[in-house]
């Protein structure tokens, strides 16, 4: 009895939490004339919406820009930030502590705070519509993140492997990218994970500094969007499907990987 | 080439030898400290510079695009109190942060205490659950927006089902900002849910045994054996909550963007609106500049409150 009590409120949760989904699949295969409410499932085969979505939003290059900036992002997340941990984390002088605090203290600057001052450096750089622009401010923003699980993770490897590994004939830079750096593998796909999910869904910023449609990722090709089609929402829904499908197909498929770098990545 | 040679042929013998002569704490040579010195051009370029920047200009009256503005001490601060559509920013603010960390937090405790056992489903749950996150928070608002809209929306449809005369969910300013509050609860309680859960896991399962046998009731046995230990997690969630939802922009900009009228900004949107549609950039950097210490004071505030309620195993 308490059995099925408890399988009958898994599934009344899984209902519960895909309606929204459910709603958004509805309207994206319903024609714009099919009037009938959004809860009805439409029992004909009706592709149209996501073809002018795909053109009007101009969905193909922005699905492009935001791999790009995405990618680029997170390889240089990672390479600075794992080098950064190495000194950080291994040779706590006074001046190294202060600079640790000072690039985790980053953490608590919210990035909306500091957006006029940052849109008018980025405006005098000639920054405004380039892939490296948003790029490097996505890493900057990443990075006091990053430090900190690299840091961390570089404290649980034992000291004396770093010992074993110089009187082997190391010097300090060859025992990190030797010795230490395979170890971080597991740190690294948590970094992965984490920053390319904050870089990829990003708006606040991505609208601000991309403002060519050329160049615009997909959350700001669909906001636009969204704004010039906003009576047709099977377009729009159409669109918001294509646009979500990548990350939770990469989700539905790593999974296990996911829930693991996101529990280490808000527990740690 | 035949120096870097040999020097590499002789660096181990000489570190061997310093190994033996102090053992402990050898001192690295500082050029190894230039490993992070890339970290930190890229910080001081975008964080740093901007944030002293940002101060600066919120003691001025530029208005965003003209070359030239002058320093007016505190007048943009002042503005503030008097500003009735940034102070009802500021309550949103605080409604958006408090309300989803409320919410999120009791819903993924509850998540979490039902699913933490052997059961058929809990994968698929999870799955679920987890799903939003990983979602734009700006589609997220926009797949939400089909859900409350005026006309045809799919909670207007149910209410028409139970006989009720169609609601404009969004026009009405206080239900907007409760709505926000909602789908940004929807989207994120995952991360309390996942929180809790690895919480749970850490807590042995013969202390609430031992609790078990003592006689005491489901209800005592969490008040006074999970509760506690789950403590370090709550500061987690709680805190991280907080910060993401003071902070909130996306899915404000996607249901409502700020309106009906101003009524469901929140200080980020208004910022936004402030600089790019009123070029009124100093006072934006001023309303940035007063975010910044709302967040830091209210998330160190509850950092430490909630520290001081942890145990120790």
């Amino acid at each position: 009895m308490k059995k099925r009590l408890a399988l009958l409120l898994v599934t009344g949760i899984c209902l519960l939490h895909i309606i929204p989904f459910f709603i958004l699949i509805n309207i994206a295969f319903k024609s714009p004339q099919d009037t009938s409410s959004k809860w009805l499932t439409p029992f004909y085969l009706y592709l149209d919406n996501f073809g002018n979505a795909w053109q009007n939003a101009n969905l193909g290059q922005s699905l492009v820009n935001s791999c790009i900036i995405t990618v680029s992002g997170v390889v240089l997340v990672v390479i600075i930030g794992a080098l950064a941990s190495y000194p950080l984390a291994r040779f706590p002088t006074r001046w190294n502590t202060l600079i640790y605090t000072l690039c985790i203290s980053c953490m608590i600057v919210p990035a909306l705070t500091i957006l006029v001052s940052l849109y008018k450096l980025v405006v005098d750089i000639n920054g405004i519509d380039t892939y490296w622009a948003i790029t490097f401010v996505h890493v900057a923003f990443a990075l006091p993140l990053t430090i900190f699980l690299y840091t961390g993770f570089l404290k649980t490897i034992p000291r004396e492997l770093d010992e074993a590994a110089l009187i082997d004939g190391c010097n300090r830079f060859t025992l990190f990218v030797r010795i230490l750096l395979p170890l971080l593998k597991p740190v690294t796909a948590t970094v992965i994970i984490l920053v390319g999910v904050i870089i990829w869904n990003d708006y606040q910023f991505s609208v601000f500094f991309l403002q060519n449609p050329e160049i615009q990722t997909v959350p700001v090709a669909l906001s636009g969007f969204f704004s010039q089609y906003q009576n047709n929402i099977n377009w729009v829904a159409a669109g918001c499907l294509i646009s979500i499908l990548p990350a939770v197909v990469v989700y539905l498929f790593l999974q296990r990987y996911f829930v693991k770098g996101l529990t280490e990545g808000f527990t740690k | 080439m035949n120096l870097l040679a040999r020097t590499r042929l002789r660096q181990p013998q000489e570190l061997s030898k310093q190994r033996v002569i102090i053992p402990k704490r050898r001192r690295a040579h500082w050029s190894i400290n230039l490993m992070y010195v890339p970290a930190l051009i890229v910080l001081s370029f975008f964080i740093f510079y901007p944030f002293f920047q940002g101060i600066h200009l919120s003691f001025t009256n530029w208005d965003g695009y003209s070359a030239q503005f002058r320093w007016v001490g505190l007048m943009q601060y002042g503005r503030i109190l008097s500003d009735q559509v940034v102070l009802r920013a500021i309550v949103n603010t605080f409604i958006y942060g408090f309300g989803s960390t409320l919410l999120q937090n009791i819903l993924g405790l509850a998540y979490a205490l039902f699913l933490d056992r052997k059961m058929r489903g809990k994968g698929v749950v999870r799955t679920i659950v987890y799903l939003p996150i990983m979602i734009s928070p700006l589609i997220m608002g926009y797949i939400c927006y089909f859900f409350f809209q005026y006309d045809g929306g799919a909670a207007n449809d149910v209410l028409h089902v139970l006989g009720r005369t169609p609601v404009d969910w969004l026009s009405n300013g206080t239900a907007a900002v409760w709505i926000i509050t909602l789908v940004n609860t929807y989207q994120y309680m995952g991360i309390s849910m996942l929180i809790y859960l690895a919480g749970l896991q850490a807590i042995p399962r013969e202390y609430l045994e031992a609790a078990a046998i003592d006689g005491a009731s489901a209800l005592a046995r969490f008040r006074k054996v999970t509760l506690p230990l789950l403590m370090p997690s709550i500061t987690i969630s709680v805190v991280y909550n907080i910060i993401g939802g003071l902070k909130l922009f996306d899915v404000i900009v996607a249901m409502t963007n700020g309106g009906p009228g101003d009524a469901s900004q929140s200080l980020s949107t208004m910022m936004y609106t402030l600089y790019f549609a009123r070029e009124d950039a100093g006072y934006a950097a001023a309303l940035g500049i007063i975010m910044f210490l709302i967040i830091t004071v209210v998330g160190l505030t509850m950092l430490r409150f909630l520290r001081r309620k942890e145990v120790q195993l």
